[in-house]
């Protein structure tokens, strides 16, 4: 028997006014992955987002979660999923506490004390349980949302924006918990960013959208390595007029530093500096970052 | 790290619970703000027995062998049984969607006919304690001979359902507070002060009893006056007929709203 996917998107649309927003995008996440949706603000994150947790109404097109589909049986998707959303969403009637056990019946699921008590400890909420939501500030405003998301401990936790605007310590504390669900209960994660940084440490896999496309989807590595843009950087004792003949790059620094794209490799590179008898003070090699590759990408698309 | 994480145990789901949760919260809500849901609508109400129980009341003779006071009573629990039913869902759906939070309803298990009725029966709790504050209060003015007392409760019912509904509907509908005051303004509150809450329909000329037909506020008020007092404006037949009806109308219609998503799902 095979497992069925944590979440599959198939042609999923969605159109606001006349204009489309997600334009019949289509992947798969398997259980246990960490994924991640990035993208420029309007590339239809959210708004993806918002159709998997039922927010939005979908377009066209087909969502399951765990094999359920995600509007004939709501009732079971809703209850295997978990989103934090990236807008900050309280109930400003009550304390953490007792907003905290609402949400698990709202999901039916009865208070299970252990479970609750382990998120508050995680997310250091211990200190403000009974404080008035509005009284909060807004990190801890977003520690309860993470806790509001995991209370009735889905299977698919959505993560949209987590650490937008949140402190260094919370962004660990948070990420270290996600890594640890995910290892020991196996909880699958979704998570869009804009801290591309974050995608790349907590990624196994990533998809790139753009003005509603999938325009890139891939395995976070094989995706930089796909990019082929290792650079290979010459620091040099005496300046250069110009890039040597063969060699694609650029020079900075008043012709002293030397960037190389490395496609035919450093030998090659090295070879054709050393046939023009230049003074090498330095070399280093510099892999690229997703956020070049997301700009890359974007960019090709805008 | 040293997880405990592990321990949890597995969930049950329990299907009723998203109901049970939200209604609970709906009380607990209503009871926070105790003070503008539960005391000002029995002040109000008491203000109205004062004037009406005690001063003008003495000077006004309907019927014989019945105060204007005990005329007017049933009329002022139901108005404010009607009223807060109305009041609470309208604000609390309202509140919800204006301030976002409604998601976080959104994207629970909960079926429409359970957000629906958890709160309706809500925003009946609500209405039933105000009505039945009134009812307390009022016997300090006067006594009722209550002829039909479960008929009584049973249009009180009819009229928390309805207007609960009612409130449903104009939340989901308004797209701001201007538009939601202008539902209580200009539609309820024409509605039962020209329903016969202070005078019989049959006391009217015979142009404003046609008039009165058409306002199905004037049924609710009838019937539950008729159900205590013993005698109405229409028969009581006809009285539940129409508020049952219209229940059921207003009832599918916010069904209908809430499985769409009108308003509520972007």
């Amino acid at each position: 028997m095979t497992t069925a996917p944590a979440l599959s998107l198939r042609k999923l649309s969605k159109q606001f006014a006349g204009k489309s927003v997600v334009n019949e995008i289509s992947l798969e996440i398997q259980p246990g992955e960490i994924f991640g949706l990035l993208g420029p603000n309007g590339a239809g994150k959210s708004t993806t987002i918002n159709m998997i947790s039922g927010v939005s109404r979908v377009g066209g097109g087909e969502i399951s979660v765990f094999g359920h589909d995600n509007q004939s049986e709501f009732v079971e998707t809703r209850r295997l999923t978990g989103v934090m959303h990236q807008e900050i969403v309280v109930d400003t009637f009550f304390n953490v506490d007792t907003a905290l056990k609402l949400h698990a019946g709202y999901y039916g699921v009865k208070d299970d004390p252990q479970w609750r008590e382990l998120l508050i400890d995680r997310l250091a909420l211990g200190p403000h349980l009974k404080k008035e939501m509005i009284k909060l500030s807004g990190g801890m405003k977003r520690r309860f949302m993470v806790a509001k998301a995991l209370i009735h401990k889905p299977r698919l936790l959505i993560l949209d924006e987590p650490t937008a605007g949140v402190d260094v310590e919370l962004r660990q504390q948070l990420w270290a918990f996600v890594r640890e669900i995910n290892r020991d209960l196996g909880t699958t994660v979704l998570l869009t960013t804009h801290y591309l940084e974050e995608a790349e440490e907590m990624c196994g896999r990533v998809a790139i959208m753009n003005e509603g496309n999938v325009i890139a989807l891939d395995h976070t590595r094989s995706l930089l390595a796909k990019l082929d843009e290792k650079r290979l950087i010459v620091h040099l004792t005496e300046p250069l007029a110009a890039v040597p003949v063969g060699l694609q790059g650029a020079l900075e620094e008043g012709g002293k530093k030397l960037v190389l794209r490395v496609e035919h490799g450093v030998g090659d590179a090295l070879q054709a500096l050393a046939s023009l008898g230049a003074q090498v003070r330095e070399i280093e090699t510099q892999a690229p970052s997703l956020q070049e590759a997301f700009l890359k990408l974007t960019k090709r698309k805008v | 790290m040293n997880t405990s994480s592990q321990q949890a145990s597995k969930q049950t789901f329990h299907p009723y619970l998203p109901f049970y949760t939200l209604l609970k919260r709906e009380v607990l809500r209503f009871f926070s703000v105790a003070a503008q849901t539960l005391i000002t609508p029995v002040i109000t109400a008491s203000l109205y027995l004062l004037v009406f129980g005690v001063s003008l009341g003495s000077k006004i003779d309907l019927y014989p062998d019945l105060t204007y006071a005990q005329f007017v009573v049933p009329g002022l629990i139901l108005m404010g049984v009607m009223n807060q039913a109305f009041a609470n869902t309208s604000s609390s759906i309202f509140i919800y969607r204006f301030f976002g939070g409604i998601v976080d309803l959104l994207v629970t298990p909960l079926t429409a006919p359970q957000f629906i009725l958890a709160f309706t029966t809500a925003a009946m709790i609500r209405g039933i304690l105000v009505g039945l504050a009134t009812f307390l209060i009022s016997l300090l003015f006067t006594g009722l001979p209550w002829m039909h007392p479960f008929l009584a409760a049973g249009m009180i019912l009819i009229g928390a359902f309805l207007f609960a509904q009612f409130g449903i509907i104009a939340a989901i509908y308004s797209k701001n507070f201007d538009a939601l005051s202008m539902f209580t303004n200009f539609l309820i509150l024409p509605l039962i002060y020209t329903g016969g809450l202070f005078y019989p329909v049959s006391h009217l000329p015979p142009f404003w009893q046609v008039i009165s037909r058409f306002n199905p506020m004037a049924y609710l008020i009838d019937g539950f006056r008729q159900c205590i007092l013993g005698f109405g404006s229409f028969p009581l037949w006809l009285d539940f007929a129409v508020a049952g009806g219209i229940s059921m109308l207003l009832f599918v219609w916010a069904w209908r709203l809430t499985v769409s998503g009108k308003g509520l799902r972007t």
